[in-house]
C-alpha cells in the first residue's frame, strides 16, 4: 500500500529517536513508528541522563530539551530497617553542562526527541503498532503495522525491553527472571521551592539518591529518588526472580520504602500523581543478542544494551549511543547499497569502538557479582550497625574503630567472607 | 502497609481501555501451578487468586511484560495493546 521508506525505525524512545534523527539529518528518508498515542507515553525511567552523548548529537540540547533538573548532588545510601548511612557528593553545579546528569520525565522528554526527528525531516507516526516484519527472500524488507505493509530497505528495531520484533527476527534477548529487573515508581508532586530547600539544591539544580538495602527488604535490587522541577521520582528496582522467590511485590516494597526514616521526611506532604512500572534488562554482556541480521538492526533495551554495575543501571546513554551507531551503520551500508548482514556488520564494529560494548565488556562479570545476597542485606546492615556504635555514646568504655567493626561483624559475616567479597568487587565493579 | 490501594494507584494513570484483552491467560496451563509468580510480579495486580484459581483482568495493565517473563508454564499469551490503547503516562 505504501511506496515504502529507505529506513523504518520502530520505537520512539531514546534509541529510536537518536537513530531516526541522525538519518533524517543526513537527508535519508526515514519513518519512525511508535505504538503509543504520543512518543514517550509508554516509557518510564529510573535513571539520570548524562549529557555527553546527546550533546554530541544535538549540541547544547539542555537549552531546549525538557530536562527537569541538572544533578549536582549525588547520594548513595545504605539502609537497614530503621537507619541509613550515606555518601553525599555535592558540587556547586558549575561543571560543564555537556557532561552533567539531568533528571528527565520520559513522557515529556521522548516527546521532544520525536519532535526533533520531525524537525530534521523524518516522518513520525504515533499510535501505530508494528505487528510483524515483512520477510522477502530470507531478509527483512519492512514492517506490517495496523494491517498495512510498509516496505523499507532496512528496519531498526528500537522497540524496548519486550522487543517482539527482535524475537520475530531471531535476535531476541532471552529475558528470564534472573536477568531482568522490575522498576516501580511514583511521581510525587511537591512545590518547586520545597524541593530546593529540602534537598539543598538551587533553582534547576537537582539531587539523585540511590539506595541499597532495606528498600528491597534485603533482596537483589535497589531504590532511587530523583528531584524533578515540581515532583520527585521515587522507585524501587528489583530482580524479577528475587520477587518470585521471596514472595514480594514491588508495590509493597515501594510503599514501605516511602515510610523509611531515610525517605519519609523527603517526600512528606507530597501528593502521588502517577504510578508506573517498567522492566530493565540487567544481564550485562552475556544477555546481548546478535545485533543485526539481513535488513535489520537492534538498538537500546531491545538489544539489552544496559549497564548494570551496582552503582546504577545506565540505559539512556546506551540507548542513544546505540541508536546513533545504528544510523551510522545504515549510512555506510547505503553508500555500498548493501543492507545484508555483511553490509550491516559495521554496527558491531561501531558499538565495539564506543563505550557501549566496551563498558558492557569491562563490567561483564558485574551481573554475577550483583547476585550476591550479602550486598543487599548484610553489608547495609553492617554499615548502619557500625555507624550506630560510632555515633551513639552510651557511657560505657569505648572501643577502637577496629574493635567496633569486629564486634559488629560477629555472627553476620566472617572477615574471610568480607575480604573475598571485597576482592570480587575489586575485579568486577 | 500502603498509603494507597492498587485501585487508587491505577486511578492516577490514564488508560484507553480496548474492548478486547491484549493478554490472555490459558487457564489449563495454570492447573497445578503452586509457585504462581504472576501474583507477585504483576505491578498492577492484574492477577488475583479467587477460589484457588487465577483470575485476570487486563484493564489496569502497565504493559511492563513481567508476567510473560515470570510465568514458567507458558500460560500467558502476551502482546501489546492495539495501537492507541492501553496506558498513557503523563510523566514517565
Amino acid at each position: 500500500m505504501s511506496d515504502g521508506f529507505e529506513v523504518i525505525v520502530v520505537g520512539a524512545g531514546p534509541a529510536g529517536c537518536a537513530a531516526a534523527y541522525s538519518l533524517a539529518r543526513a537527508g535519508i528518508e526515514v519513518l519512525l513508528v511508535e505504538r503509543a498515542k504520543f512518543a514517550g507515553a509508554k516509557n518510564v525511567t529510573g535513571g539520570v541522563l548524562y549529557g555527553s552523548v546527546l550533546n554530541g548529537l544535538m549540541p547544547e540540547f539542555w537549552r531546549e530539551a525538557p530536562v527537569e533538573r541538572r544533578v549536582h548532588r549525588h547520594i548513595i545510601s545504605l539502609l537497614s530497617e530503621k537507619s541509613s548511612v550515606s555518601i553525599d557528593y555535592n558540587t556547586d553545579g558549575s561543571g560543564s553542562p555537556a557532561s552533567a546528569g539531568y533528571t528527565v520525565l520520559r513522557a515529556k522528554f521522548d516527546r521532544w526527541l520525536a519532535q526533533k526527528v520531525e524537525e530534521a525531516g523524518g516522518m513520525v507516526i504515533t499510535g501505530s503498532r508494528a505487528d510483524d516484519l515483512i520477510m522477502e527472500d530470507g531478509r527483512i524488507a519492512g514492517i506490517v503495522a495496523g494491517g498495512d505493509s510498509i516496505p523499507a530497505k532496512v528496519v531498526i528495531a528500537a522497540d524496548g525491553v519486550n522487543s517482539l520484533l527482535a524475537s520475530k527476527a531471531g535476535l531476541g534477548v532471552g529475558l528470564s527472571p534472573g536477568n531482568v529487573n522490575q522498576g516501580v515508581k511514583e511521581i510525587i508532586s511537591l512545590p518547586r521551592q520545597t524541593i530546593e530547600d529540602r534537598f539543598n539544591v538551587g533553582a534547576d539544580g537537582g539531587a539523585a539518591i540511590h539506595y541499597l538495602g532495606f528498600c528491597t527488604r534485603g533482596v537483589h535490587g535497589g531504590g532511587f529518588l530523583y528531584t524533578n522541577q515540581e515532583s520527585l521520582s521515587l522507585g524501587v528496582v528489583v530482580q524479577l526472580r528475587a520477587l518470585i522467590e521471596n514472595r514480594l511485590r514491588g508495590v509493597e516494597l515501594l510503599a514501605s520504602f516511602k515510610e523509611h526514616p531515610a525517605v519519609r521526611e523527603l517526600v512528606k506532604g507530597g501528593t502521588t500523581v502517577e504510578y508506573s512500572a517498567h522492566l530493565v534488562p540487567a544481564g550485562g554482556l552475556r544477555m546481548v543478542p546478535r545485533l543485526f541480521t539481513d535488513g535489520m538492526l537492534v538498538a537500546g533495551d531491545a538489544a539489552a544494551l544496559v549497564l548494570a554495575t551496582g552503582r546504577a543501571l545506565e540505559g539512556l546513554n546506551f540507548a542513544l549511543a546505540s541508536g546513533i551507531a545504528a544510523a551510522e551503520t545504515v549510512k555506510l551500508a547505503r553508500d555500498k547499497g548493501d543492507f545484508s548482514r555483511t553490509g550491516l556488520s559495521q554496527y558491531a564494529r561501531l558499538l565495539g569502538e564506543s563505550f557501549v560494548l566496551q563498558d558492557l565488556s569491562h563490567f561483564q562479570r558485574a551481573p554475577q557479582f550483583l547476585d550476591n545476597p550479602r550486598l543487599y542485606s548484610t553489608y547495609p546492615d553492617l554499615a548502619c550497625g557500625l555507624a550506630g556504635k560510632v555515633f551513639e555514646v552510651d557511657g560505657q568504655p569505648k572501643m577502637t574503630a577496629w574493635e567496633l567493626a569486629k564486634a559488629e561483624m560477629k555472627g553476620k559475616v566472617s572477615l574471610w567472607q568480607l575480604v573475598r567479597d571485597a576482592m570480587a568487587a575489586r575485579k568486577t565493579i | 502497609m500502603s498509603d494507597m490501594t492498587m485501585e487508587q494507584r491505577l486511578a492516577l494513570d490514564h488508560y484507553d481501555v480496548d474492548a478486547e484483552p491484549h493478554i490472555k491467560v490459558k487457564a489449563e496451563a495454570c492447573q497445578g501451578c503452586d509457585l504462581r509468580p504472576c501474583l507477585y510480579v504483576c505491578p498492577a495486580e492484574c492477577f488475583k487468586l479467587k477460589d484457588n484459581r487465577i483470575s485476570f483482568s487486563y484493564e489496569g495493565c502497565l504493559e511492563c511484560g513481567s508476567c510473560r517473563i515470570g510465568c514458567d508454564r507458558d500460560a500467558i499469551e502476551w502482546s501489546y495493546p492495539r495501537a492507541g490503547f492501553g496506558i498513557s503516562y503523563e510523566f514517565g
